[in-house]
């Protein structure tokens, strides 16, 4: 309970900022005074009551369409971040503590899978198959996933050398077992760490792709795809394309903050 | 009046932070005269270290010296600044760590090494430095030439021991610290080691501090012997009087922990555990235990003694079943047990238990005390939650534990409660068979004395046999009715333990048993010298 009263103020804003994220994403439709696609004006129409960001290209209102990006992004990052770390992390740990073949195909796949330039693998990948949002949800996922499990096998091979695992080999404990409750709650840390990160990296992928047409397809709209449509608007004073911008990077120093903070708390506490 | 060349007067540590924890150093005085060494005694926790780096004017990140002065020739360190006080390291007080390992650059060659602050202090040219560290080589008993051409990790651990001595005699301070250097190395090393730092020390006529804590090694070094508990000095008197006339009770604790009461209980007939022909190794390489039988009867404990790597815990894993044997058989009760433990059912699992030497890895930080004294109980006999709540405050009491423990994780116990936890979990399976790889090694001397008295009562309570790994041969008299010897992974010497560790010595039982620091009998009579030899 003291560690409340010590919290500090980074960590606190973090929070606020996470919170807020979390309601405009969970709120988007009671928050957004327009429906994505409905034109409310005139094209490039500047900041007014009515439309407080201005309007885009077709008069679409842009602070509706910046919120309901914003459901889109951190949804589909949440989500593929969410898949990246059960199927990275279930295959790392299983390769760490099986070893032999099976930890020797999957770790020269993964090898296979990070060689390749992330972005450039995602796009070939993009342009064969549709550009739904659960093949860029399972791309997306595919190519986080390699870092999900080169991390959590280390932290298997690292913990199944100790002798707490060795005597529950002993005692004749399951597998299963063994993952979740001799080795996970070891390395549950660094891997929430790096979700954290990878769930901002995944932030970046999705509006980099987005921004080259190759993520989110209309009618939905995400922050990359806003930045690509108005960019033109800046010449015409909106400066809405910048908005998305600010907004992954207030995300990204909130999410790391927080997690920093939750990490050392841990590692401190003792 | 001569000022003495080290005087700490009423020194006081703190460690920042948390105002209400306990000092780490409290008002400790103590002087070091020009060429005399003082040995400074106490078990973990006792402030030996902060003492040791005080006197380098140096205080750990995290703790501050509050009150007290460290006086070096007269100098007040801490009153001088930090440059002129790290000018002074190195080149007039020096320091031996424990690991030499992390103290040397593996990128370089030893020699280049050594001599570094003879070039940069004295201003020697390279070959008069060279020349003083290939003496000081021979001096400690290396082979100089060869030795000094190497790389770090081209030597083992007591050559790198000896090396970083000499680095530190090398620009011939007038104080070396001493901090634990021989602990890390097993008892033959660690004697050769010693012998060749009194000797160089002697021949530079240098003071030092030792700290250690190991009594008898200590005896054997310094001329003045200071007791430290707890940050706060016990007792500090020469030598021989601290070890014949001990003038508190900490100190005759200490003295008597050394020398363990034999209570040997007697060979059952039952044969329990056997083995036969037992030859094994890891994947590649060749076989580190070779052709090895031995039999432990029901009740009975087997002391299994060698120096590190030659053997002992490897053939602890093939009895447990992780370590799968080339060749040799493993018998159970007269029957035969599957070489591997995946092929092993539950009942055989349950009758071989394993206590391994560090508590701190061996129970899951993660885990409440009643999981992990509870989980055998959950997987052997199928009990139910307030069924296991019962037996795990029982055996805790067994075990010498308060049952209100249970909540607690490892990390809010203590090193020696730790180990009881781990003996507990042990016990809880009802073994037949116990595997104890040093299990007292990693613990104080106190400590480890009543944890042993533990385990001996609960297995002779419970009559189970006992395959007991140690380099300690104190132990080995006071626990174990037999006693095998093992060196590159072949049995020496087998036999009861009276018999095996009594003369006519072979070379390498001889060589064990006289590397073993003893300590004279507390006695009131004064006239006892200090002796060696056990046997």
């Amino acid at each position: 309970m003291t560690r409340m009263f010590k919290l500090p103020v980074s960590v606190m804003l973090s929070g606020v900022a996470i919170a807020l994220f979390i309601a405009v994403t969970a709120l988007a439709p009671v928050l957004a005074p327009y429906g994505v696609n409905e034109i409310v004006g005139i094209s490039w129409d500047p900041p007014s009551l009515s439309s407080p960001l201005g309007t885009d290209m077709i008069g679409r209102d842009l602070l509706s369409r910046f919120i309901w990006g914003a459901r889109v992004t951190i949804l589909t990052a949440a989500a593929a971040t969410l898949l990246a770390c059960l199927l990275g992390a279930s295959f790392g740990i299983l390769a760490g503590l099986r070893r032999g073949w099976p930890d020797m195909v999957l770790s020269r796949f993964v090898d296979l899978v990070m060689a390749a330039p992330t972005l450039i693998l995602a796009m070939v990948l993009l342009t064969i198959l549709p550009r739904s949002l659960a093949f860029i949800v399972a791309i997306m996922a595919l190519i986080e996933a390699t870092r999900f499990y080169r991390l959590a096998r280390l932290i298997a091979v690292d913990t199944a050398a100790l002798d707490f695992v060795e005597s529950a080999y002993l005692r004749g404990e399951k597998t299963l077992w063994i993952i979740f409750r001799e080795i996970l709650p070891n390395g549950i840390m660094p891997i929430l760490a790096e979700f954290g990160l990878r769930f901002i990296f995944t932030v970046l992928f999705l509006s980099t792709l987005s921004f080259l047409g190759l993520g989110v397809q209309p009618p939905l709209t995400d922050w990359g795809s806003l930045i690509k449509e108005n960019k033109d608007g800046l010449l015409f004073g909106i400066t809405a394309a910048l908005l998305p911008g600010v907004a992954i990077a207030v995300l990204a120093v909130a999410v790391t903050t927080m997690v920093d903070w939750i990490t050392a708390g841990e590692n401190g506490g003792q | 009046m001569t000022t003495s060349l080290l005087e700490i007067r009423n020194l006081t540590v703190r460690a920042h932070g948390n105002p209400a924890a306990p000092l780490l150093v409290s008002d400790v005085s103590l002087r070091v005269e020009r060429g005399t060494v003082l040995g400074l005694i106490g078990e973990s926790g006792a402030g030996k270290s902060t003492i040791g780096l005080a006197a380098l004017g140096y205080a750990r990140a995290g703790t501050s010296i509050t009150s007290g002065s460290v006086r070096f020739d007269g100098i007040d360190l801490f009153q001088e600044s930090e440059s002129y006080r790290r000018a002074l390291r190195g080149q007039r007080i020096a320091y031996v760590a424990q690991s030499a390992t992390a103290s040397f650059n593996p990128a370089f060659r030893l020699l280049d090494q050594i001599i570094e602050s003879s070039l940069r202090v004295n201003r020697l040219d390279r070959g008069a430095a060279q020349e003083r560290a290939l003496t000081l080589l021979d001096v400690m008993g290396l082979d100089a030439r060869t030795i000094a051409m190497r790389f770090p990790h081209e030597v083992s651990g007591g050559q790198l021991q000896r090396a970083m001595t000499v680095m530190a005699l090398c620009a011939r301070p007038d104080l070396i610290i001493f901090d634990e250097p021989t602990t890390a190395l097993d008892v033959t090393t660690q004697q050769d080691v010693l012998k060749a730092i009194q000797h160089a020390i002697e021949l530079q006529s240098t003071a030092a501090i030792y700290i250690s804590h190991d009594l008898a090694l200590v005896s054997q070094v310094a001329d003045r012997i200071h007791v430290l508990r707890h940050g706060c000095t016990v007792e500090e008197a020469p030598t021989i009087d601290l070890v014949t006339r001990p003038s508190t009770p900490y100190t005759r604790a200490l003295l008597e922990a050394g020398v363990h009461e034999t209570t040997v209980g007697h060979r059952d007939a039952h044969v329990a555990l056997e083995l036969q022909g037992i030859t094994a190794g890891y994947q590649t390489g060749s076989a580190i235990v070779r052709d090895v039988s031995l039999a432990i009867g029901r009740g009975e404990t087997l002391a299994l003694v060698g120096e590190s790597g030659s053997g002992k815990s490897t053939l602890g894993r093939v009895v447990n079943g992780l370590l799968r044997p080339r060749t040799g058989r493993i018998l159970f009760d007269g029957r035969e047990l599957a070489p591997s433990i995946h092929n092993r059912p539950l009942a055989d699992r349950r009758a071989i238990q394993t206590v391994h030497q560090t508590p701190d890895t061996s129970l899951n930080p993660r885990h409440r005390i009643e999981e992990i004294v509870g989980r055998p109980l959950a997987i052997y006999e199928n009990l139910g939650r307030q069924q296991r709540k019962d037996r795990v405050g029982a055996l805790l009491e067994q075990v010498e534990l308060s049952p209100s423990l249970a909540r607690r994780f490892p990390a809010e116990l203590s090193g020696g409660q730790k180990q009881r936890v781990a003996i507990a979990r042990a016990i809880a399976a009802r073994p037949q068979i116990l595997i104890c790889d040093e299990p007292t090694s990693a613990l104080d001397t106190l400590v480890a004395r009543d944890v042993l008295a533990l385990l001996m009562r609960l297995q002779a309570e419970n009559s189970i046999g006992c395959l007991f790994i140690t380099h300690d041969l104190n132990i080995v008299r006071s626990i174990a009715s037999r006693t095998a010897v093992l060196r590159h992974g072949q049995i020496v010497r087998a036999g009861y333990t009276s018999e095996v560790l009594a003369p006519p010595f072979d070379d390498y039982t001889g060589k064990l048993v006289a590397a073993v620091p003893t300590l004279p009998r507390v006695d009131p009579e004064p006239a006892l010298t200090l002796k060696w030899n056990a046997g």
